[in-house]
């Protein structure tokens, strides 16, 4: 009889990424290993608050260091071995190709897995994956950035993306509100952001705790103290699903067309690659249409938010 | 495709042959239900003797041989402060044999999924290239409903289709692989008798088939009642077990889960086959549950099979096959679901009024 076995090599199998997205997100060329994780060292662990941390990686190897890019918005999937993986969204600079950071939230078994870890512990990142916020199509135009709680990590991406390119735009509003003063996080950051890179930045919290000066009540409240000009605004809003919806409807009775508001979407990816189903929403996939969405879209998804 | 004709004896010679010296599954018989009539499953098979060529379905599809419950993804091996991650693609070559239309239909639909797109599994593609198959056709159940599906027929996908006609087998090969497996046995090419005698079989099975489920313009149907009231009802008898997922020839959402080795000293990340209907389907750390109602998981499983799949790939990934109806424990099926929807749809058109049931 003859044998029936087939053999499968690397090169058995297309493993370039060709893009789905809508024209806006440039496609990328780059070959991405799916299914092998880039090792990764922990080289400094920041306390933000009570149950965030900010983690800094270095990809251990340096052609793999070179090969990982990623554009604002995107996410990857950090796996601690042993525990599993999760996706978590980028929250460092683009232009920062010598470490990858990424603000984390002691909440299931893979944080709860990785908070044990220390620096120079060893984890693995697959990706970078999904679409990403459409920074070039913003260029010369205001931006407004609107976080809500832990939506500040994948905001930090676009926000270090116009530090470094703040030539190309021209108002940026960040809108940052939290439950409580103690959950601002990268608070260290303000003073840079607001005097170095000229970004009106402005904090509110629900419950104001002593000591707390600034404004208190919903994140909504803050779009009475700027002026936003409908015409030429971009707007990025991350944060809680319930967030969404208020931020969202304010911003469209300003004026703002909705394609031009851009939201990140939640979703517990298991594989990253369109694969599992996990994160479906209808006939999209957040990993692959998403986790960057503009909110026409999302309006058009049933159970998006 | 080469097609060719071949004995019942001959046939029987053959499938002894490629059985016996491969890893091969097949329809047995396991046991017999509460009135008496046979259970079939695909087992593992080592001569003709095994095999129910006249099986009537098995209760769970082909489908875990080639994308199994469990498999390993990767494996982290510990140690100096450090691990190294190991993955492999190894497949064993196995032999499916006795596949019908809709399981053959199923699979080039996990082809689809699994191998197309942005991101092809190495690990699918290794199983499915060592995977031969050997298709049969049959005269459907009262409650298939492959043929609204159009999938009671089946073009590609596999290396050898067998349809019987009488006392011959009429051989589709459709593989290099089948045909030379084929050329140690005496066959013979078809006569215009053989031909008019698949012909025959074909309209037999055709006309056969009782169940009709109104497919056509489904995706626009279901966009619609996105809210209707039936998705509560359904999903108040649904019990969330994921038997439906489990048996289904084309579900193939999974979990990806890690777990330590009990010696510590490495670790192994597998997937896993879910169900969009186990309550934690879409819930997110933190628990929030985007799906938190019975009703909401049932929907989109209905969701995905019907009008998802359908938008991304122009093809539902139902395949009418109709195992999910006989598994569940609640006496959901498709074709009642489908048809509630498209009643109540109807009657909708025709009322200037909203019917009471409505809100």
């Amino acid at each position: 009889m003859h044998d029936l076995r087939f053999t499968l090599t690397g090169q058995d199998l297309n493993r370039e990424p060709f893009a789905r997205h809508s024209p806006d997100f440039s496609k990328k060329s780059e070959v991405m290993i799916t299914d092998r994780g880039y090792k990764c060292r922990i080289t400094n662990i920041v306390p933000l608050s009570e149950s965030e941390r900010l983690f800094q990686l270095r990809i251990v190897d340096p052609c793999e260091r070179n090969l990982f890019t990623f554009r604002p918005g995107q996410f990857l999937m950090l796996e601690v071995p042993g525990y599993g993986e999760a996706p978590i969204s980028i929250s460092s600079s683009a232009s920062n190709r010598e470490f990858i950071e990424l603000c984390i939230r002691k909440t299931g078994h893979v944080t709860s897995g990785l908070y044990e870890a220390r620096s120079g512990a060893f984890v693995a990142i697959r990706g970078p994956f999904g679409t990403s916020f459409p920074m070039a199509s913003m260029q010369d135009n205001n931006v407004l950035l609107v976080a809500g709680g832990l939506g500040i990590a994948p905001l930090r991406a676009p926000l270090f993306w116009i530090r470094d390119h703040r030539d190309h735009y021209r108002n940026v509003s960040f809108l940052y509100g939290a439950k409580e003063a103690s959950q601002l996080l990268f608070t260290y950051q303000f003073e840079e952001w607001k005097t170095v890179s000229h970004i009106d930045l402005r904090t509110i919290v629900e419950k104001p705790s002593e000591g707390w000066q600034g404004r208190t009540g919903m994140i909504t409240s803050l779009f009475d103290d700027i002026t936003i000009d409908p015409a030429n605004t971009w707007a990025i809003v991350c944060g809680p699903p319930v967030m969404f919806k208020f931020v969202c409807t304010h911003l469209d009775k300003l004026g703002i067309p909705m394609n031009r508001m851009f939201v990140s979407l939640e979703r517990r990816m298991h594989c990253g690659m369109g694969k599992c189903c996990r994160c479906m929403v209808g006939s999209t996939f957040t990993c692959l249409d998403g986790p960057v969405f503009d909110y026409w879209s999302v309006m058009n998804l049933k159970e998006a938010i | 495709m080469i097609y060719k004709v071949i004995s019942k004896p001959g046939f029987t010679a053959f499938v002894d042959t490629l059985v016996s010296s491969n890893t091969s599954y097949g329809p047995r018989q396991v046991d017999t239900d509460l009135n008496g009539k046979p259970i079939y499953q695909f087992m593992p098979v080592s001569s003709s003797g095994d095999i129910a060529f006249d099986y009537t379905v098995t209760c769970s599809s082909a489908k875990h041989l080639i994308m199994p419950y469990r498999e390993e993804l990767s494996r982290f091996r510990f140690g100096d402060g450090n691990w190294q991650q190991e993955v492999h693609y190894d497949a064993p070559s196995i032999v499916l044999f006795g596949l019908h239309p809709c399981d053959i239909n199923a699979i080039n639909i996990l082809d689809e999924v699994m191998l197309n797109g942005p991101y092809p599994s190495p690990y699918y593609l290794a199983r499915r290239k060592n995977t031969f198959i050997v298709g049969m056709d049959h005269l459907p159940l009262p409650d298939c409903f492959c043929k609204s599906m159009n999938r009671h027929t089946v073009s590609h996908g596999f290396d050898l289709f067998c349809s019987d006609i009488g006392d011959r087998y009429f051989l589709s090969i459709n593989s290099s692989k089948a045909y030379s497996l084929l050329k140690e046995f005496e066959t013979s090419e078809p006569s215009e008798e053989d031909d008019r005698q698949l012909i025959e079989r074909r309209k037999l099975i055709k006309q056969s088939f009782v169940t009709n489920v109104e497919v056509t313009g489904l995706p626009m149907f279901l966009d619609i009642e996105f809210e209707s009231p039936i998705w509560e009802k359904w999903g108040d008898k649904c019990l969330n077990c994921g038997t439906c997922a489990m048996v289904c020839p084309s579900c193939y959402c999974y979990n990806v889960e890690e777990h330590f080795d009990t010696n510590l000293e490495s670790s192994s990340k597998q997937r896993r086959l879910y169900s969009c209907n186990l309550v934690d389907f879409a819930q997110v750390t933190g628990g929030h549950n985007f799906r938190p109602r019975n009703g909401d998981r049932l929907k989109y499983r209905y969701y995905h099979h019907y009008r998802g799949f359908a938008i991304n790939d122009n093809q539902p990934l139902c395949v009418g096959c109709n195992r999910c109806g006989r598994a569940c424990l609640a006496d959901i099926n498709p074709k009642d679901v489908i048809n509630d929807l498209r009643l109540e749809n109807e009657s909708c058109t025709t009322c200037v009024s909203p019917s009471p049931g409505r809100i």
